[in-house]
């Protein structure tokens, strides 16, 4: 389902780049039921789930905590992003240059493909971990960050290769091949799940609740690995989409739906998606661990494997490659709208590549969880200005779309208050101890006030200068 | 046609998770699980193709 949503929206986006999307473009609940379902049930999902079990969660923190973090999502996108969408009903990059200036924009744009390369990598890992499984190739741990030898580098490249090249000609068909695996892929990990909960004590629904706590999560933390808690689960589940809701990036996707209300349907996305593929996956991790034990490898393709066989190790690669791929056409899009004039299939080779060198290094898998906070984090504080400029601004008496109003191609107060609230959050996480995980929350707030103190200062100075 | 193609896709869905419920009941074993899932992979994606893919394919 994803794919091709994500080329309608894409192509779509191109169109009115720089208008409201018109009444007869607008779309219905079912585009965005689909495209959340498909979208969030990625390659990624199968790395997740384990992380939960190796970082020690224990039942109620994974079951309550995931459950409540998911919804706070799902409340996130309908009631802070969509509602902006469907009254500007422009995209994200639009909007940023009215309010940030067009220099800032092409700074948020290079950051963001820089994140959604790092992401594309890691799903290229995830595959990699399946293709490597008849070679026989040593997988990685979850104490490596390096390459773990020249078969895992060549595996690598070979994935990235593939995708690289099938973003650049053949985009589009992978973007359909993906709304076709996609209701089988969410089965694939109900199924395997359900396959290998006899293996781990589990025969009824009863002896789930009872068992999970001592076979699945069982609270003990794996070498190398911090201690997750309650909390940890569900600011990870609420922020893991952050840069999407609250940073405002589904802007360009929510500005087509005929009422705001279809911001809701994220619900798909977040507890089929999330929810019920995280749990699963860290059930298969759980059957992996009892046959193997915790020094082992971490390899999604192989954990799928040991639970599902061959259709396991299918569903790792078609999830990693389906998903890796929108991802480094987006990246590559972001890149060449700083230069148009680049040709974007050479923009998406480089990006390939960058992609493909990172995706070697197995730290983009074994620190996921760390990863997928960062880049909510980074992307988090235009969401905050965007939300200010929409409900703020013109009830203090300043200027909303202040770059655009004051022709200027970079706005300070919001430069200063991207830099300054990363600085802050740094600062916490560095002074104090803050886990990444809960940087979120205190940073949009932090955003909010630098951005409204900001804009007092210099909105009057400037109006003061110009005038 | 496409009555049986969905029914053969649909056939391979069924594939992919009843067989797994078999093994939660203690019914079935987790390797014949295994030949199943594979089995309905491939009806699915061989029935979905031409019902799906080419559906959409040719609206777009």
């Amino acid at each position: 389902m994803q794919k091709s949503k994500i080329v309608e929206h894409l192509d779509a986006i191109e169109e009115f780049e720089r208008e409201p999307v018109p009444e007869s473009k607008r779309k219905g609940l079912g585009s965005f039921i689909g495209m959340y379902a498909g979208e969030h049930t990625a390659g990624t999902e199968f790395v997740i789930g384990p992380l939960f079990v190796a970082h020690g969660a224990g039942v109620s923190a994974v079951i309550g905590g995931l459950f409540l973090g998911n919804v706070l999502a799902v409340l996130s996108w309908g009631l802070l992003t969509a509602p902006i969408a469907t009254k500007t009903r422009i995209t994200l990059y639009y909007q940023l240059e009215k309010i940030c200036g067009k220099n800032l924009v092409t700074v948020y744009n290079l950051v963001n493909a820089l994140m959604f390369c790092f992401l594309a990598g890691s799903m290229i890992a995830v595959s990699a971990t399946a293709i490597g499984i008849p070679f026989d190739i040593a997988m990685p741990t979850l104490q490596d960050w390096l390459p773990t030898g020249i078969g895992w580098i060549i595996t690598v490249f070979c994935v990235g290769l593939v995708i690289t090249v099938v973003a650049i000609l053949g985009y589009d068909q992978v973007s359909r091949f993906a709304n076709l695996a996609s209701p089988w892929m969410l089965l694939v990990f109900l199924a395997s799940a359900f396959a290998v909960m006899p293996e781990l004590g589990i025969n009824s629904a009863g002896s789930f609740f009872q068992t999970a706590g001592t076979k699945i999560w069982t609270g003990t933390v794996l070498a190398g690995q911090t201690k997750f808690t309650f909390w940890h689960c569900l600011f990870f589940a609420w922020f893991a989409n952050m840069a999407m809701h609250i940073g405002m990036a589904d802007l360009s996707i929510l500005r087509y739906a005929r009422k705001w209300q279809y911001g809701f349907s994220s619900a798909t996305g977040m507890i089929l998606g999330h929810y019920m593929c995280w749990m699963a996956s860290g059930i298969l991790y759980a059957y992996f661990l009892t046959k193997y034990g915790s020094g082992g490898e971490f390899a999604p393709g192989k954990i799928a494997f040991e639970a599902a066989g061959i259709a396991g190790a299918v569903c790792v690669v078609i999830a990693g490659w389906t998903t890796a791929n929108p991802t480094l056409y987006r990246a590559g899009l972001a890149i060449q709208s700083i230069n148009p004039v680049w040709k974007r299939w050479k923009v998406t080779l480089i990006v390939g590549l960058v992609t493909t060198l990172a995706a070697c290094f197995p730290a983009l898998v074994m620190k996921l969880l760390d990863f997928v906070a960062l880049y909510g984090l980074v992307l988090m504080p235009m969401g905050a200005i965007i939300f200010i400029d929409f409900y703020l601004m013109k009830k203090m008496g300043l200027a909303e779309y202040y770059a655009e109003k004051m022709n200027t191609r970079f706005s300070w107060q919001a430069g200063i208050t991207w830099i300054g609230t990363l600085v802050v959050c740094l600062f916490l996480n560095l002074y104090y101890g803050i886990e990444i995980f809960f940087l979120g929350l205190p940073g949009w707030f932090i955003a909010t006030a630098v951005y409204i103190l900001f804009s007092k200062l210099l909105q009057k100075k400037i109006i003061v200068q110009s005038e | 046609m496409i009555t049986a193609l969905k029914i053969i896709s649909f056939a391979g869905l069924g594939l992919t998770i009843f067989p797994s419920i078999l093994v939660l009941m203690g019914k079935m074993d987790l390797e014949m699980n295994k030949n199943l899932m594979v089995s309905g992979m491939i009806l699915w994606f061989v029935g979905a193709y031409f019902w799906i893919y080419r559906k959409k394919k040719s609206v777009n």
